[in-house]
Formats: C-alpha cells, sequence, structure tokens
C-alpha cells in the first residue's frame, strides 16, 4: 500500500472524516533534504471531522499526529494539516 | 530526553519572549517551512531568537518530546507553544498571531 493509501486508511479509521483529502507534494520537494527519489516523503492533508470540535489548533494537530506516528518516524518528512470540524471554514478556522 | 536537555530547552524558552526552533538560521533556514514562519515574524517586526535544531542533535529530538510535537519548525512566546508552521500560518492570516503576541506584551509593527 503506498503511504498516502494508509494515510488516508489511517485518518479515516480514526477521525470518521466528513471530508479528506490527502495530497502527495513530495515533487514540489524533488532534490531537497528529505526527499526521496520515489517520493511519497511531503504530504499535505484537509481533514474535517466532528473529532475536532471544541479543540484548539494544538490539540487538534496532536491527535492527527499521533494517529500517524509509525509514519512520521518513518517515511513522511514533512506534514501540512488543515484539521476543521464541519461548519468552519477553511480561511477562518478560528471561528 | 535527558534531564540537561530538557533543562537547555526550558532555559531558552525562558530567556527570549520569542523563540523559534527551526532548521538553519533566521538568516540562511535550512527548510521552506522553517523560512516561512522566519518571514511571518520578520513581516510583523517580531524580534525573535531562532535555535537551530540542525545544530544540535540533542534538542532536535529533545524538542519534539518537551512539545509533544512531532515536526520542526515551533514557535514559543513567553515559554508557551503556539504550534508549528501550518498553525503560524493560520494565526497570521486571521490576525490572531498578531493578538497573542500583543497580549503577552511582545511589540508587533501594526
Amino acid at each position: 500500500m503506498s503511504v498516502a493509501a494508509t494515510v488516508e486508511r489511517k485518518l479515516r479509521d480514526r477521525f470518521a472524516p466528513v471530508r479528506l483529502t490527502v495530497t502527495d507534494d513530495s515533487h514540489r520537494h524533488a532534490g531537497h533534504a528529505g526527499a526521496r527519489p520515489e517520493g511519497e516523503t511531503h504530504f499535505s492533508v484537509t481533514i474535517v471531522s466532528a473529532a475536532f470540535a471544541g479543540l484548539g489548533r494544538v490539540a487538534r494537530q496532536r491527535l492527527v499526529y499521533a494517529a500517524l506516528a509509525e509514519e512520521l518516524a518513518g517515511g513522511i518528512h514533512a506534514l501540512s494539516l488543515t484539521t476543521l470540524a464541519p461548519g468552519e471554514a477553511d480561511s477562518n478556522q478560528n471561528v | 530526553m535527558d534531564t540537561a536537555t530538557q533543562e537547555r530547552i526550558r532555559q531558552q524558552i525562558s530567556e527570549s519572549p520569542v523563540v523559534l526552533f527551526m532548521k538553519g538560521t533566521p538568516v540562511f533556514p535550512q527548510c521552506g517551512f522553517s523560512a516561512a514562519v522566519v518571514q511571518i515574524l520578520s513581516h510583523l517586526g517580531v524580534k525573535f531568537k531562532g535555535v537551530d535544531v540542525l545544530s544540535d542533535p540533542s534538542v532536535r529530538q529533545g524538542i519534539k518530546e518537551f512539545s509533544n510535537w512531532p515536526t520542526i519548525p515551533q514557535l514559543y512566546v513567553k515559554g508557551e507553544f503556539i504550534g508549528g508552521c501550518d498553525i503560524v500560518r493560520e494565526m497570521f492570516e486571521s490576525g490572531e498571531l498578531q493578538q497573542v503576541l500583543e497580549e503577552k506584551g511582545v511589540p508587533v509593527r501594526a
């Protein structure tokens, strides 16, 4: 299974998201420290889940990091996160 | 993490009001995510201390455990963990970062 597919499966199992996008940005970091020729090192994740309601940004990202601890300790070099509760727009997460 | 490292980190975040644990230095960031936070702080005219984790493997690992946060960069204001690159960027865009800095008595360029 690809790293992206593993990430997606783990996040679905853990957070039952209403929306989830996992994007492999590795091509944008080719040749940069931490990049591997085969890619799958740099990811962006946007996840909308009721699990985040009432939590601050730090707490939300800690939950995601915990769910992906194995991947972060292994191949993933960078993970950019947008964590939203249902009803929050991407642009104003603080509201 | 050994006690000495823990103590050193505690000292670093208490000695300066704004501390950024980063890869590289504020002048020569070695990672795009660290560079993005440097750029935001510079844009706000915030004086900060950069701690280059690449030059100190014990801090590189230690800060992750200390903050319970697995990635670099990490921003501390007045000893309090604020977040990593995504959070700093979101807070900057919403104006919340400026607000937090001002509330904590850190001068921000208007």
